[in-house]
Order: structure tokens, then C-alpha cells, then sequence
């Protein structure tokens, strides 16, 4: 079956805010679409506006330039037809896990019998059963953001947004979690936005992945990832895979090393050439 | 990867959290022995200081004591155990105590009802805030007690007059500690219940609610406290019944053991009003953990 719906499109987007120092450009004309079906990453350096644009298709904040549409209609405010996960636990500590799962189809008026079949399937596609009736306390990280991660598919959205929801796990847990969220794209062929700073997550997550220059953030590369699926922890080792990786890396670099000033970027860049590229992408 | 989603369950690493009900068997009975031996020993310490106390208070009441604190009119807690069995029974007793009461919970339940809406409200709005605020930091810093001679010309009764510095006394802390509750709430948590469809009314109840609830128990329960200061100084002023009057009037009237009688009871009924809505207090939040 082949998506149809949830085509994500940002028009010539850019934000800027007022402070007191001033008008600030923090996003400058991004242009960027997420297919029906597809898993696309925006990957960049902290503070390059990539969960600016997420916020903007979420409906939290409107651009002050530019349009962000999700099938063909204009975002003006948050709703449940785009799913979003955020980076800190957002669960609500007084609900329990299926109560959290539940809300959105709450919030829609669904009966209580309906909603428990309907949050079933997806706790158990998240290995949640078991947990039900824990409050979020009692849950650990990975668990906390994979109720996080089927709350926000609880009621059937279009599109799914996740900014950087992995950023607090450790390693271990976060490669887990790459697979659950992987597996259960895969089940539902939805479109799937994912904010990062993490190369080697974005490869493996995505099926494009959008790199953006420091501040003011703008489009700097885009980037396929043809890595056959399903993918799996042995594929981030392969050929393919480290092609990728440098590519990417080389890419961060650049926007990294001049988010922190140009004086450091002329020092480092002279250690580019003595190591080569392979050390370098480690360094990173 | 496992194809079937159920294989993901029991995940290494991240079962911090499993259900281990089978462990809690024997382990958690030693645990238990050794928490109520640890309760015992701290009931005893406590008891100590108690014995003490009354001890010091019996010897020092029965010798007439005078070195500047002058014990010769105050009842030896013999005299006033003697005196609690001929009163605490007597329906006049019980009429001033359940009068007191009456007075607490009507002026705690309006102030309740009243301050934890406007907590909210104030909590969530900023013009609410800007329009509110500055009347109620005007009124605040004067104390309940302050408003009895101005309470008695306002109402027709003394009853409702008392029942208004209850009011008083309750209201302010409630409605500072529902403000605060609002304002400490993750901001995340808004966002994540209108991108889930919640609408205005469904973040006040859902949200800002639940939310601000540990917050607004802390205040119900300061409010409590200064209620029961409140109406015990305005009965004692302007009543003509209620517990706080029964104490003073037995100070007019020479039944010094009826006063420690009546201080004994308007403790206890503190207590109990505490107790009580700290037990309501875990009942509404389960999520809490006990302590």
C-alpha cells in the first residue's frame, strides 16, 4: 500500500524574533518537503532553528516568512492530525501510560472502550504491555519517550514530528529505540520528521536527510540514504554506511567549526589536511 | 530486527521498571521487621520527650511553683485529665466543638471554592493577573484577626461575621499556593496537549488542574491551619459560642482546666482536619509517590 497522505511542505521559511538586541534572523528561506510515507531528518549544529521548523509544522509558532503546509493546507495552529514527540519526557506525571496513550483520543471524543482497543495495539507495537497502568515516574527513559512516541500516534495524525527525542538516552537505549521507532514507521507508512544533531541516527532513521547551516539556518546540503531496509545495527558498519558518515560529517564540520567562530575554524581546518579523512570523522 | 512487534517487549536495559512482584516476598518482609522495629525505636525517642514534659509541667503545677513563671493557677495536667471526664461528654462541650467546626468547614469551603478558580484563572491569564493581583497583595499582609471589629459591623450575624475571617484567614494561602501550582507547570506539558487536540477548557482540566493539585493540597492545608487560628481569636472576641469561646469564657469564669481542656481540644481537631486532607490529598494525586 503506498501513502498517500501526509505530504509535509516548507515554502521559502524563515523566522525571525525580537529581542532587545534587535531584530534576530534565527531560520532564512528553508525550502524542504517530506514525501507521504517518507522518514526525513534535519540534521544540524544546536541552535541552527532545526526545531524551529518542526515547531512550525506542529503549529506552535507561525513563520514570519514563508509557508509551511501539511497536504496542501496552510498550518495555523497545533493539532492532533500532526503527531509531535518532543526532546524532554512530556508525559503527564497524573495520567497513567494508557491514560497518556488515550488523550488525544480523549480530546476527540472517542468512548473510553474504544480508545483502550485502540491504545492496545500500539502499546504493544511499542513492547508497552505490561506497563499500562504505570504512572510516568515509575518508567524509565527509553520507556518514557516510546509512550511519548505512541501518545503522539494515538490518534491516527497524518504526519509525525520528533525533535531530537533520543538525545537524553544513553547510547544502548537510543539504538533500541532507533529500531522501535524504525519498526513501527514501517507498520504504519507514516510521514516522519525528525530533528537531530546525532549523523549516524540521522543514517540510519531516514530516507533523506536535510543538513542546515548555523545560524540563521538555511538548507546547506540534502542527502539520500539508499541503504537498503530493514536496516539494522551490523549496516552502520558497512561501506556504504561510512561513505555516508563522511560525507555528512564533513558537511557538520564545516557549519559546527563556524557556529564557533572563524579564528578556531582557520586552526582546525590546518589539522584537516595532516590527518586525512578518516580520523577526522572519529574526532567528530 | 524481530518482526513480530511483541518481541520488542522484554528489552535489556531498559526493564529498570519491570513488575517484580515474586521478589518482593522475602526481601520485603525483612524489610518490613526492620521498618517497624526503626518506627518503634522513634516512637519511643518521641514518647520521651512527651513523659517529660507533662512530667515537669505535674510537679512543677502540684508545688505551686513561682521563680518569675507562676504556676500557682495553672492546672496540673491530674487535675485537668480529672476535669476532661465530667466535660468532654457534656453536650455543651460537644455543642461548642461541632459549633467551632461548623465555622472552619463552611468559611475553608468557600474560601476553596473561591480561591483555587481564581488560582487558576490568575495562574493562566496575564490580564487576570494584572487586574486581580495587586487588590488581593493590597489586602493579604493584613492578618484575619485584623478584620474582626470591621467583619462584626459588615454582617448581620456573629456567626456569619466569623464565619467571613475563616473565610479570610483560609483564602489567601490557597489562592497563592493554586497561582504558584499554575505557574511551576512544564510548559511542555501545554504544548504536548494542544498538539493532542486539547482544546482551552480540556488544558484547564487535564493540565493546569492536575497540575497545580500537589501545589493547591499545600495550600488547603495552610488555609486549614490559619482557619482554625481565625475562628478560635474571633470566638474568643466576639462569639458566644464555639471552642475558642468555651477557652476564654473558662478563663472569666476561674475553670482554669477547662482552658488547657479547650486548647487540648482545638489541637486535636487541627490535627485531624490536617490529617484529613492530607489523606484527601493522596487520594486525589495517586501519582504521587507516598512517603
Amino acid at each position: 500500500m503506498i501513502p498517500t497522505k501526509g505530504l509535509i511542505e516548507i515554502d521559502h521559511f524563515g523566522l525571525e524574533y525580537i529581542s532587545d538586541g534587535g531584530a534576530t534572523q534565527a531560520v532564512a528561506d528553508v525550502s524542504l518537503s517530506v514525501r507521504p510515507g517518507e522518514f526525513v531528518s534535519i540534521l544540524g549544529p544546536s541552535g541552527c532553528g532545526k526545531s524551529t521548523l518542526l515547531n512550525a509544522v506542529a503549529g506552535f509558532l507561525k513563520p514570519t516568512q514563508g509557508r509551511v503546509r501539511v497536504d496542501g493546507e496552510e498550518i495555523r495552529a497545533p493539532g492532533a492530525d500532526r503527531g509531535m514527540v518532543f526532546q524532554q519526557y512530556s508525559l503527564f506525571p497524573w495520567k497513567t501510560v494508557r491514560q497518556n496513550v488515550e488523550f488525544g483520543l480523549k480530546m476527540k471524543g472517542i468512548g473510553a472502550d474504544q480508545r483502550e482497543r485502540m491504545a492496545r495495539t500500539l502499546l504493544a507495537l511499542a513492547g508497552l504491555i505490561g506497563f499500562e497502568d504505570h504512572y510516568p515516574d515509575r518508567l524509565s527513559g527509553g520507556m518514557k519517550q516510546r509512550v511519548g512516541i505512541v501518545r503522539a500516534l494515538a490518534t491516527g495524525p497524518k504526519v509525525l514530528l520528533l525533535d531530537e527525542p533520543f538525545g537524553a538516552l544513553d547510547a544502548q537505549t537510543r539504538v533500541i529505540m532507533q529500531q522501535i521507532l524504525t519498526n513501527i514507521w514501517q507498520r504504519l507508512r507514516i510521514s516522519v520528521l525528525f530533528v537531530t544533531h546525532d549523523i549516524d541516527e540521522a543514517i540510519f532513521l531516514s530516507d533523506r536527510v536535510y543538513v542546515m547551516t548555523a545560524r540563521p539556518g538555511r538548507v546547506k546540503a540534502e542527502v539520500a540514504i539508499p541503504l537498503p531496509r530493514p536496516r539494522d545495527p551490523e549496516s552502520m558498519i558497512g561501506a556504504e554506511f561510512l561513505a555516508l558518515r563522511r560525507e555528512l560529517a564533513g558537511l557538520i564540520r564545516e557549519e559546527s567549526l563556524h557556529a564557533m567562530g572563524g579564528e578556531l575554524a582557520g586552526g582546525m581546518s590546518g589539522i584537516d589536511v595532516m590527518l586525512g579523512d578518516g580520523s577526522l570523522v572519529e574526532m567528530l | 530486527m524481530p518482526a513480530d512487534p511483541h518481541d520488542l517487549a522484554p528489552i535489556a536495559g531498559d526493564s529498570m521498571a519491570a513488575p517484580t512482584r515474586r521478589r518482593q516476598t522475602a526481601g520485603a518482609r525483612r524489610r518490613r521487621a526492620l521498618r517497624l522495629r526503626e518506627r518503634l525505636r522513634t516512637a519511643a525517642l518521641g514518647a520521651v520527650s512527651i513523659i517529660a514534659f507533662l512530667g515537669l509541667w505535674q510537679a512543677a503545677s502540684s508545688t505551686h511553683l513561682d521563680l518569675f513563671l507562676r504556676f500557682d493557677n495553672i492546672p496540673a495536667p491530674s487535675q485537668v485529665a480529672v476535669r476532661a471526664v465530667a466535660v468532654v461528654g457534656s453536650q455543651s462541650f460537644l455543642n461548642d466543638v461541632l459549633t467551632s467546626c461548623d465555622r472552619v468547614f463552611l468559611g475553608f469551603a468557600i474560601a476553596a471554592l473561591l480561591a483555587v478558580p481564581t488560582g487558576l484563572v490568575i495562574g493562566r491569564y496575564r490580564i487576570a493577573h494584572d487586574l486581580i493581583f495587586p487588590l488581593t497583595e493590597l489586602l493579604r499582609p493584613v492578618p484575619a484577626i485584623a478584620w474582626v471589629p470591621i467583619s462584626i459591623m459588615l454582617w448581620p450575624t456573629d456567626w456569619q461575621s466569623i464565619v467571613f475571617i475563616t473565610f479570610l484567614g483560609a483564602y489567601f494561602p490557597i489562592l497563592l499556593n493554586t497561582l504558584h501550582g499554575v505557574r511551576r507547570i512544564d510548559p511542555v506539558l501545554v504544548l504536548a496537549a494542544r498538539s493532542l487536540g486539547a482544546s482551552e477548557g480540556a488544558i484547564f482540566r487535564e493540565v493546569y488542574l492536575p497540575g497545580a493539585l500537589p501545589a493547591i493540597f499545600t495550600g488547603l492545608a495552610v488555609g486549614m491551619g490559619v482557619g482554625w487560628v481565625s475562628v478560635i481569636a474571633a470566638e474568643m472576641i466576639s462569639g458566644q459560642s464555639g471552642i475558642g469561646y468555651f477557652t476564654w469564657e473558662a478563663y472569666s469564669l476561674i475553670r482554669y482546666s477547662d482552658i488547657v481542656l479547650g486548647m487540648v481540644a482545638i489541637g486535636l481537631l487541627g490535627l485531624v482536619s490536617s490529617t484529613a486532607i492530607r489523606g484527601l490529598g493522596r487520594l486525589a494525586m495517586p501519582w504521587i509517590p507516598a512517603p
